[in-house]
């Protein structure tokens, strides 16, 4: 019998406030540990936890993004359970209240728009890290660091209503380009700070009750969650065509053996006890508020994406590529609104800009040539300054240091020669030195053009106006002929 | 003397500080039987008294100077043990100061030492320490009162000018009750919990215990207010509570709810609240009946809500980063188990219990939901009557104190004994214990105004005129 899974997912992300959700201290990754702790997010007996209004500003921003409805009162609420890096014994999140519920995301699978419901977005204080297996614990021993207690966290909960793993790998890259465009979170899953945890079940094709689900965790990327999705389909698929029932149970992908494999049970049998924080007031967000946020909100990848296509004319995929990463696509703008060309534009960014980036695996932020510095070059392309190569070099050496790219061609006097005696000196010259190639070309053999050109771009040094090169070669070679 | 007459007298230099502090230090040790103290900070106190003095001396002493202050062991004080009385903290030094004991000692208040308390501050005769039972000054028999017994005892034996206690079923004004002096469970929000050793978050208050009314409207005075440390502190203006002693009670209506004259009342603590009606009426007050018609079911209500966030207050005392842990565990979950069975006494553990029932799946909205609306009810009752009304006048306890033992094996008697007061901790309003009178045994007995919220004038006022002879 042919099946098909439905599978939800919930999204942790953290949250890149400056600090923790009920204290001052640093959010900051990578410290020592057990650095970045105070009385409050050790959860030390008498403390009391004050709201980072960063954390509400940041749900309401990703609730508007995703058209969710914004509760005017949410109200946080502990769930209660032990463990050592749970320096509380409970977890101050949201249940009955959240911030923003019944929302929807549109992925586009094979150039179908389809939307994903969400069904909640709450906030929470994430847990310490518990260490097993690093350099500095004993063997048997477990340590804990409290510097992620209070971190931020967001959890996004979707409707199931991602029927294939190529679904939800679009659901969550269109997640992740989501939250970095609304600057809520840097959506680095290999770090922690975008976490997916699925629900998925298999159910007969065509028919609509929802089977059995089992819950997958530990997936730390992209691909993990596209391979655990796809194993753990493969999997009850199986048991389901053996007659045989699936379990709800907690799962882990266990990445380096490529399988999923079951939790004990024992360990997440947990009642959880939830009920509203005492030591927290409703959070009262009105509708000032939310306007406030509303008319700050950047604009959305997708409506980038529309108006890069129409405002630009560019090809949809080219648009695509400059729409992934906000900061890329404000560069774009900036280089066209310099530079007056955006075809150019598009091309120089999307070819030497990106290219760069991932040569020297920086950020656009990183880099020293700004769209100010692309913009000069292009103009100096296009007014005939320099010719594309010198300004591929000149590109190069302005990612470098920064310089303008008038300055470098003038540091190295890089300018195009445009000048018809000194072009036709050189031409003269080349005809002279290579008379095998010249009467070659002569004889019809049109190949031998592209080496006549070389050689006098290489006695310019590559500064000749290209397109005047051409024709004055061509026209000499033409008249030797007519001399015949 | 109270407070005033104190700082008289170190402003004419007639006494000083350290003189003071060691006259209460003395009279510590001399009622050393009583067990009003878990720890005194002789040293430091003595230390304190001298800079205070200095401070007189140069006139640029704080507002109460000259005050020596016990302090409830549920309070966090840097360099000083929190135990809660409790096995369970034992070893614990808190490395930050409650925002209401900062306050204090900005105004140049004197620390003397931490008071005994029931264990986690649950319970109603200050039996249930680790450190042992404190015993009443008045007759050494009986109870002081729970949970600030300890608080209540040392100001009643004179061992300090005021103490500072925490109220979240009673735990002030019972004590000060049945030790014959007065406490004050301000408004829910009035004054800052940030340090206090929660128990029930949203009950909870901190307060003082004072001999007088004038007393506890200095140091009210001085802690209440707004805390960027704790979002449940209300940002509302604190009045001028010396001006509200001056008040006058004529043709203020005084309200006494039906429901608390019933049965279970001592006709003996019947007859000392009759005599303050008649003394109020001829003061000029008008005392009018009026009706708490959900009174019977807040007890019920309070020890579902106050147990439920107790259990999950009380989850982080696991073993793990400090406190006691038991020795000899081979896994984690026994570390837990063994940790806190051994850690904690019987009623705490009783109520961990009772909490951690109530929240549990299946049982939360026959539990903790309907006594939420019980709790919505209740106050409900308490707008209605104190629309009608200034204040109210009941009983503090339904009884003076009571035997050492009495009730100590029967949680529900014990409960009880709360009856008068967990209604206000419910409803979140002030409320002030004063000495009204004595059984004829000579045992103290106490009347309770309960006010509207943050109306803490009124209960001074009132309070003032009642204590005064």
């Amino acid at each position: 019998m042919p099946y098909e899974p439905v599978i939800g997912l919930e999204v942790h992300i953290q949250l890149s406030t400056v600090s923790k959700i009920f204290c001052s201290c640093s959010t900051r990754f990578g410290a020592a540990p057990n650095t970045q702790v105070c009385p409050v997010c050790a959860g030390l007996p008498g403390v009391l936890p004050v709201l980072n209004r960063k954390v509400v500003e940041f749900a309401v921003r990703l609730g508007l993004a995703t058209q969710c409805h914004i509760n005017r009162k949410a109200v946080f609420a502990r769930k209660n359970y032990f463990y050592p890096d749970l320096p509380k014994g409970y977890q101050i999140s949201q249940f009955d209240l959240p911030f923003c519920q019944d929302g929807k995301i549109d992925i586009e699978v094979e150039g179908k728009v389809k939307a994903i419901r969400i069904n909640r977005i709450h906030a929470e204080e994430d847990a310490g890290k518990s260490m097993h297996a690093e350099t500095y614990v004993a063997a048997g021993e477990t340590l804990v660091d409290l510097n992620r207690c209070g971190v931020p966290l967001l959890e996004v909960v979707s409707e199931p209503d991602i029927f294939s793993p190529q679904e939800a790998h679009a659901y969550l890259s269109c997640f992740r380009r989501l939250v970095r465009y609304l600057e809520i979170c840097d959506g680095n899953m290999e770090e922690g700070s975008l976490r997916c945890d699925a629900n998925i079940s298999l159910r007969p094709v065509g028919t609509t009750a929802l089977g059995v689900k089992t819950e997958i965790k530990n997936m730390n990327s992209f691909s993990h969650v596209e391979k655990a999705l796809a194993y753990e389909i493969s999997r009850q698929a199986e048991l389901l065509e053996r007659g045989e029932r699936i379990v709800q149970e907690t799962r882990l992908w266990n990445d380096g053996r490529g399988i999923t494999e079951s939790m004990r049970a024992k360990e997440f049998s947990h009642d959880y006890r939830y009920f509203p924080e005492p030591d927290l007031v409703p959070v009262e967000i009105d509708s000032q508020w939310i306007d406030r946020t509303r008319a700050e909100m950047p604009e959305l990848p997708a409506a980038k994406r529309q108006r890069f296509i129409g405002d630009y004319s560019l090809s949809t995929a080219d648009a695509e590529v400059l729409t992934e990463d906000r900061r890329l696509a404000e560069y774009f703008e900036a280089v066209v609104r310099e530079s007056g060309d955006a075809r150019t534009a598009a091309t120089w960014v999307l070819g030497e800009l990106l290219r760069a980036l991932n040569e020297r695996k920086h950020t656009i932020e990183q880099l020293r040539a700004t769209p100010a510095h692309l913009a000069a070059l292009l103009k100096l392309v296009a007014a005939g300054g320099i010719n594309r190569a010198i300004a591929r070099e000149t590109f190069a050496i302005m990612l470098e240091s920064g310089q303008m790219p008038d300055e470098i061609i003038r540091e190295r006097g890089w300018s195009q020669i445009n000048d018809s005696q000194v072009l036709e000196k050189a031409v003269d010259a080349v005809i002279a030195e290579c008379p095998d190639e010249t009467a070659a070309f002569r004889n019809g053999k049109e190949k031998v053009f592209g080496f006549l050109m070389g050689q006098v771009m290489r006695r310019t040094r590559g500064q000749a106006n290209p397109q005047q090169l051409e024709q004055l070669l061509r026209q000499k070679l033409d008249d030797g002929n007519k001399r015949y | 003397m109270d407070f005033a007459a104190l700082q008289q007298q170190l402003c004419d230099r007639q006494t000083t500080c350290v003189e003071l502090t060691e006259r209460y230090l003395a009279k510590i040790e001399k009622g050393v039987h009583l067990n009003a103290f878990i720890f005194v900070m002789r040293d430091q106190a003595l230390q304190r008294a001298a800079e205070v003095d200095r401070k007189i001396a140069k006139g640029v002493a704080g507002r109460l100077a000259g005050m020596v202050i016990g302090v409830k062991d549920n309070l966090a004080l840097t360099n000083t043990l929190t135990t809660c009385g409790s096995r369970i903290l034992h070893n614990f030094v808190a490395p930050y100061d409650a925002t209401v004991l900062r306050k204090l000692a900005q105004e140049d208040a004197i620390f003397i030492g931490k008071t005994n308390l029931d264990e986690f501050a649950m319970g109603s005769s200050s039996e249930t320490s680790i450190f042992g039972a404190v015993k009443n000054p008045i007759d050494p028999q009986r109870v002081a009162g729970g949970s600030s017994g300890g608080s209540a005892a040392a100001v009643a034996a004179g061992m300090c000018t005021a103490a500072l206690g925490s109220d979240t079923g009673g735990s002030i004004r019972q004590p000060a009750s049945f030790c014959g002096i007065v406490g004050l469970k301000p408004t829910y929000g009035r004054v800052s919990r940030y340090g206090l050793f929660a128990y029930a978050s949203s009950f909870d208050q901190i307060g003082p215990l004072t001999r007088t009314v004038g007393d506890s409207a200095h140091i009210l005075q001085v802690i209440a207010g707004c805390d960027p440390q704790d979002s449940t502190a209300v940002d509302t203006a604190v009045p001028d509570y010396q001006q509200a002693l001056q008040r006058s009670i004529v043709g203020l209506k005084i309200g006494l709810p039906r429901e608390y004259f019933t049965t279970g009342l001592d006709p003996q603590v019947e007859t000392v609240l009759n005599k303050t009606v008649e003394k109020l009426r001829n003061g000029g007050a008008q005392v009018v009946e009026v009706s708490l018609p959900h009174s019977r079911y807040a007890v019920a209500a309070y020890y579902i809500l106050a147990t439920a966030e107790a259990s999950s207050n009380l989850e982080r005392y696991d073993g793990m980063r400090y406190g006691y842990r038991a020795g000899h565990v081979r896994s984690l979950e026994e570390t837990y188990v063994k940790s806190r069975s051994q850690g904690f006494g019987d009623e705490v553990k009783r109520r961990i219990m009772l909490g951690t029932y109530v929240l549990s799946a299946g049982y939360y909205d026959a539990y903790y939901r309907r006594a939420q609306q019980v709790r919505t009810l209740v106050k409900g009752d308490f707008d209605a009557a104190l629309e009608q009304v200034d204040c109210l006048l009941t009983p503090t306890a339904p009884t003076p104190a009571f035997c050492l033992h009495e009730k100590l094996d029967d949680p529900l008697s014990m409960y009880l004994s709360d009856i008068y007061t967990v209604s206000v901790n419910l409803a979140g309003l002030p409320a002030l214990s004063v000495p009204a009178g004595t059984d004829s045994k000579g045992l103290p007995i106490g009347a309770q105004l309960i006010a509207r919220p943050f109306d803490e004038e009124t209960l001074f006022a009132v309070g003032q005129f009642v204590q005064n002879p």
